[in-house]
């Protein structure tokens, strides 16, 4: 089983977010960027597949600032075989450019399996994972919380909204978005960072000519604008009742 | 710090030996198991081994049984076994925190202790919050206080802050009044800000070595870019790590407690202590100020000079103090040491301060005020109880003319 697992770096919220001159992008220069959660999950997911079912794990990210130390510590927690995409990623990659450089690499790869966070807080135009599935040819289930792996085939558990779970199977080769592994990501000590950054081996390969068709252009970046919308509705808690219920029949809700 | 894989030692062999790179880790194998340690252990009654029977087990080569027990994160590192060891075996520092290291290691360590790990890795604070952020508590303190910059990166007093007062609004108050007394007392002092990273003391006592020798390179680099004669700080866990831990990293400076340097300069302080506080105060020792640093009298010389004050003891004070729950990675362990015990030290220790007819609960290291304070919700006839750090209770008895 030859698991590969796209990971990409998205913004930290932990710092305010500026946009640039442009008015289109982030500002760069003061971004932190962190590995994109459900990626994480798509990580540990790869990993605890191996510890149970075997195989081998390629961990798959673009190269930019960071991706480095996300890529040890999925070595730390034991993956096999790290690889970054290398290319100019600074005047803003699409995700349908990224998705059609990664499914290049993925080819070469032969994977059985691939697994991507079900979404990531950057772009939010479309994710990687159904994208994918598209420029590979293979089949794409979405919102997986759990799978397990019998020869040609993966059950995975999908989650549908109001607390639905449905089992599916799925032929492989495929692409599995995933929302939530069996186990929370673990934590990986500092020591087994260290001694991966030591040991493991980064691989590299470069993406061919971006290709962002598909893609939605920016037209304009902005922070959440206050607006003056809102009424406050004075007095006692009987005229506050009422007029609210005014409202709502207006409103045509009641 | 990884076992050595010596083929003719057993795991339980390897990891005794591993002991002996500690100061006087060798006495392990002279226990003779009376049993004081886990007698006096706060939560050794639910613990499957608490020190003297997790020895017992090492010997009975059942290390692996060790590896798997999630009771060892009951440790709140307070210190109290290894004060009542009559051979002095370093059971808090070497046995527990080794013990833990193979826990966490091995991937048997409580979700939300490794969020805060995680946190220190990727920000240098268990907060997880923005390191360009650590100076923000004081941005608009007036008189300013200096943040050692590129420019001018010298001072006499460094003042080494802390997560907890960088970061959270409870222990910034405290913060603000340190530097109200700092200023009144017209000393030349400064912070790092966003150089500053935790001290990572209580993360290495929660088996994370490799993570408090990272954070400690970052703070070694950081000071050894600035000029200053003393560093002091209000965190007894920073103290510890500056005074003993960081020195065999090559990180070697004087330092001192916030209140130890304040006791030695209460000649000025004390003209200035003018607003009685009119309250029985119980001081709570800290565990890495008393029982390990053996700091005990500067605390309450400062205490017994606010005009007003009348100071009392409770029952467990001094070196046997009983410990607010937060060290050894306690702070970050809170919903599953309450699963475990359904309990809080932090609890009993109210208890005591209320029994003792106390109506405030002074205390001196930044893990106190709120692990007090929310214990005092649930403690009966705890209602008024205040939490106050001793430079608050001298902060207010400046006088408040600055709102401190």
């Amino acid at each position: 089983m030859n698991i590969v697992v796209v990971v990409k770096l998205v913004p930290d919220l932990v710092e305010e977010l500026t946009v640039d001159a442009s008015g289109t992008a982030l500002d760069t220069s003061w971004l932190r960027r962190i590995i994109n959660e459900f990626d994480d999950h798509a990580v540990e997911q790869g990993i605890l597949l191996k510890e149970r079912s075997g195989g081998q794990v390629t961990v798959l990210a673009p190269d930019v600032e960071g991706a480095d130390d996300i890529l040890f510590t999925a070595a730390a927690k034991g993956a096999d075989r790290l690889l970054k995409l290398s290319g100019d990623f600074g005047s803003g990659v699409n995700n349908h450019a990224l998705a059609r450089a990664l499914s290049t690499t993925i080819k070469d790869l032969k994977a059985d399996l691939v697994l991507t966070g079900v979404q990531a807080h950057d772009d939010s135009d479309g994710p990687i994972g159904p994208l994918l599935a598209e420029f590979l040819g293979m089949a794409y289930l979405g919102y997986v919380a759990g799978l397990s792996v019998q020869e040609a085939k993966v059950t995975a558990r999908k989650e549908y909204p109001g607390g639905l779970v449905a089992e599916m199977e799925v032929d492989l080769p495929a692409v599995l978005g995933i929302q939530a592994s069996e186990k929370p990501p673990r934590y990986v000590a500092v020591s087994k960072v260290r001694q991966a950054m030591q040991t493991a081996k980064l691989e590299s390969q470069a993406a061919p000519a971006w290709d962002m068709s598909g893609g939605l252009p920016v037209a304009r970046m902005f922070q959440p604008e206050a607006a003056s919308r809102a009424t406050l509705i004075e007095g006692d808690a009987e005229a506050v009742s009422s007029r609210l219920v005014e409202i709502l029949k207006e409103a045509g809700v009641l | 710090m990884s076992i050595t894989t010596q083929p003719e030692l057993t795991a339980s062999a390897a990891f005794l030996d591993s002991l002996s790179s500690f100061a006087d880790g060798e006495r392990i194998r002279r226990c003779q198991q009376c049993g004081a340690c886990s007698g006096a252990c706060p939560y050794g009654y639910l613990m499957d081994f608490p020190p003297s029977r997790m020895i017992t087990m090492l010997r009975a080569d059942e290390f692996e049984t060790l590896r798997a027990c999630d009771t060892v994160w009951m440790c709140i590192a307070c210190y109290a076994c290894s004060r009542v060891c009559p051979i002095q075996i370093p059971l808090t520092s070497a046995l527990m925190a080794r013990a833990k290291e193979e826990a966490l290691l091995a991937g048997n360590v409580p979700t939300e202790l490794s969020q805060a790990l995680e946190n220190c890795q990727r920000y240098g604070n268990v907060l997880g919050q923005s390191p360009r952020k650590r100076a923000d508590w004081a941005k608009d303190l007036s008189p300013a206080v200096r943040v050692l910059g590129k420019e001018a990166p010298s001072t006499d007093i460094l003042w080494y802050v802390g997560d907890y007062g960088s970061y959270h609004p409870r222990l910034q108050a405290v913060s603000r009044a340190l530097a109200r007394i700092f200023q009144a007392l017209g000393l030349d002092f400064a912070i790092l800000g966003p150089d500053e990273v935790t001290d990572g003391d209580s993360q290495r006592l929660a088996g994370e070595r490799g993570l408090f020798e990272m954070l400690a390179a970052k703070n070694g680099q950081a000071l050894k870019r600035t000029k200053f004669n003393l560093i002091v700080t209000p965190d007894p866990h920073a103290y510890n790590a500056l005074k003993h831990e960081y020195p065999a990293l090559g990180i070697s400076y004087p330092v001192s407690h916030h209140t130890e340097f304040l006791a030695a300069r209460l000649d000025q302080l004390r003209p200035l202590l003018r607003e009685p506080v009119k309250a029985r105060v119980a001081y709570h020792d800290p565990c890495y100020l008393g029982r390990v640093n053996h700091v005990y009298d500067e605390p309450r010389a400062l205490l017994s000079a606010i005009p007003g004050v009348e100071l009392i003891e409770m029952p467990h004070t001094r070196e046997t103090s009983l410990c607010c729950g937060g060290g050894g990675g306690g702070m970050w362990l809170d919903g599953f040491q309450w699963e475990k015990a359904h309990t809080r030290t932090s609890e009993w220790r109210v208890q005591e301060a209320v029994t003792a007819g106390a109506e405030v609960l002074a205390v001196a290291c930044p893990y106190e005020p709120i692990r007090f304070e929310d214990a005092a919700k649930v403690v009966d006839g705890a209602g008024s109880l205040a939490v106050k750090d001793i430079a608050e209770l001298l902060a207010e008895s400046m006088g408040n003319p600055g709102g401190a």
